[in-house]
């Protein structure tokens, strides 16, 4: 439950909507808070719930640095609300691994140098698990020769498309790509 | 971003009964909208999320056509087998738009009916018909880089950024409209957005009872289908031109063609006119470069866009080289 003063958070702006009371299920556990109604999923994260490793960079859908996964597909949880997210599986960078027990693509990250700054890192890591799914389902994407081929190599070039909605402004690309590719060899990382 | 009040909606006719409220509007993906509301250019006191409704299916439809739900995510659709085999450039086209994160958030529908990014909408300090109607057009000698060429007015010359919709243009797609009686009724899309005339805030035909609940796709031409956007970088950005492209060609004779930009007017711009300068005749770069001749051939430049009238001709007559070769 949140305080009176996370309460403010959502009222700041003038006339206010009744708050809703909403239960979001965020790395496997379930979290019941009130929230105003124009709470992005990415505040009530963060402000609410107290998990800060999810980054508000942009917080209009163009850094990525908010990148979360929703029942396993990344997405920018700046430009979608709280309370449109009831009983959906929201997974977070905490959910992913801690530093006792680094998921592979942390491990990965830390292991190439995937970072400078590490604000954008979150985001990066949650969106490149979501995106290896994609790969994985055969999704195919902007720079996939036919789009009619099942089956996607996964060249750098695909990583950098489809990586490209994460901006790293320290421009640790290189690594992150390289990082990425590590992981899904599966290899040292 | 101003207060509302929020209802998820569980039946599509409950839905658009209770976006007919005044100051209510759907939200889906909400990641057009939400952006908007961070800046106060939409302020709805209401919110009906629709994105749960049961409209997320893509279904074969008996003429040999397919039936995408309004609530299918774009990511969907793009990778949906029947539709990178039967409708490639449908799918060319939406993994050429946004990011994979908003490519699995945004909606059919949504995208559908996504506003313009004419910088000066999004700045609440200039002058916008479109999103304060009366204020004047700052974009109308202002920077106006990537506004529009064909089909503007001296109200607005926004353009309609969907990559989606000029795909679904060229395959003559149809949008099929829910109303809070129960009725329904499906309107081309070539009829379902509106040119800007004195009235460029009002973009399309969607009645303020009225919900989109699918877009029906008829049967595919045969032959090559091709998505082509240029832009300003290589990922990730809206295109300054973009060509959706079916051709068919039988021994290098163009026997149809169904040709679409994008990035060029306040609508996706179906050129019946490039389509009957290609009927018929050979495949070659001389009858591309008449269809490119006679798409542009009242277009309008307003200084710096003014280069978007050659490159959506050399962009056209690239793509159909691609489609159908060139000799």
């Amino acid at each position: 439950m949140m305080s009176a003063s996370e309460t403010a958070v959502g009222r700041s702006q003038g006339e206010m909507a009744p708050l809703s009371a909403i239960t979001l299920n965020v790395n496997d556990q379930v979290r019941q808070l009130q929230v105003d109604p124009r709470t992005s999923l990415l505040d009530a994260l963060r402000e609410h719930l107290r998990l800060s490793g999810t980054k508000k960079g942009c917080d209009h859908g163009q850094c990525g640095a908010c990148t979360v996964l929703i029942n396993g597909r990344r997405v920018n949880s700046c430009l979608t609300l709280a309370v449109m997210h009831e009983n959906d599986a929201i997974v977070t960078i905490e959910g992913l691994g801690d530093p006792g027990h680094l998921h592979p693509m942390q491990r990965a990250f830390v292991e190439r140098d995937g970072f400078q700054c590490g604000y954008c890192t979150p985001g990066q890591i949650c969106s490149a698990v979501g995106m290896l799914a994609e790969v994985e389902a055969g999704w195919p994407s902007h720079v996939t020769a036919d789009v009619a081929t099942p089956g996607i190599a996964l060249t750098d070039n695909e990583i950098r498309e489809r990586m490209s909605g994460n901006i790293c402004r320290c421009a640790a690309y290189p690594n992150i790509v390289a990082a990425i590719r590590g992981s899904a060899e599966g290899g040292p990382g | 971003m101003r207060s509302f009040t929020y209802e998820r909606a569980t039946d599509p006719r409950a839905a658009v009964a209770a976006v007919s409220r005044s100051g209510a509007k759907f939200i889906s993906g909400g990641t057009n909208l939400l952006d908007l509301m961070k800046l106060d250019i939409e302020d709805p006191s209401h919110l009906v999320d629709i994105s749960r409704l049961p409209l997320r299916d893509i279904e074969e439809l008996p003429d040999g056509g397919l039936r995408i739900g309004a609530q299918a995510r774009n990511s969907d659709v793009a990778a949906d087998a029947r539709v990178r085999t039967r409708y490639p450039a449908l799918s060319e086209a939406l993994v050429s738009g946004a990011s994979g994160q908003l490519r699995n958030k945004a909606s059919t529908g949504g995208n559908l009916v996504q506003r313009t990014r004419c910088p000066y909408f999004y700045d609440t300090a200039a002058g916008c018909n479109k999103r304060d109607p009366g204020s004047g057009c700052a974009a109308i000698g202002g920077f106006n880089r990537i506004h529009a060429i064909l089909g503007a007015s001296d109200s607005c010359i926004a353009t309609h950024p969907s990559d989606m919709a000029v795909a679904m243009t060229a395959l003559e797609a149809q949008i099929e409209l829910l109303r809070a009686d129960g009725s329904a009724r499906r309107v081309a899309i070539t009829d379902f957005y509106r040119l800007p005339g004195d009235t460029p805030h009002i973009e399309n035909v969607l009645e303020p009872d009225e919900m989109i609940t699918g877009v029906l796709l008829p049967p595919p031409l045969p032959g090559r289908q091709l998505y082509r956007k240029v832009r300003d970088r290589a990922s990730y950005e809206f295109a300054l031109v973009s060509v959706a492209a079916v051709v068919s060609t039988e021994r290098g004779t163009i026997s149809e063609a169904r040709v679409a930009f994008g990035g060029v007017a306040h609508k996706p711009w179906r050129s019946v006119e490039a389509e009957d300068a290609l009927t018929g005749r050979p495949a070659t770069m001389a009858t591309y470069r008449a269809a490119a001749e006679a798409a542009m051939r009242d277009a309008v430049g307003r200084g710096h866009n003014d280069f978007k009238i050659e490159l959506a001709k050399r962009t056209l007559c690239r793509t159909l080289a691609q489609a159908a070769g060139a000799s």
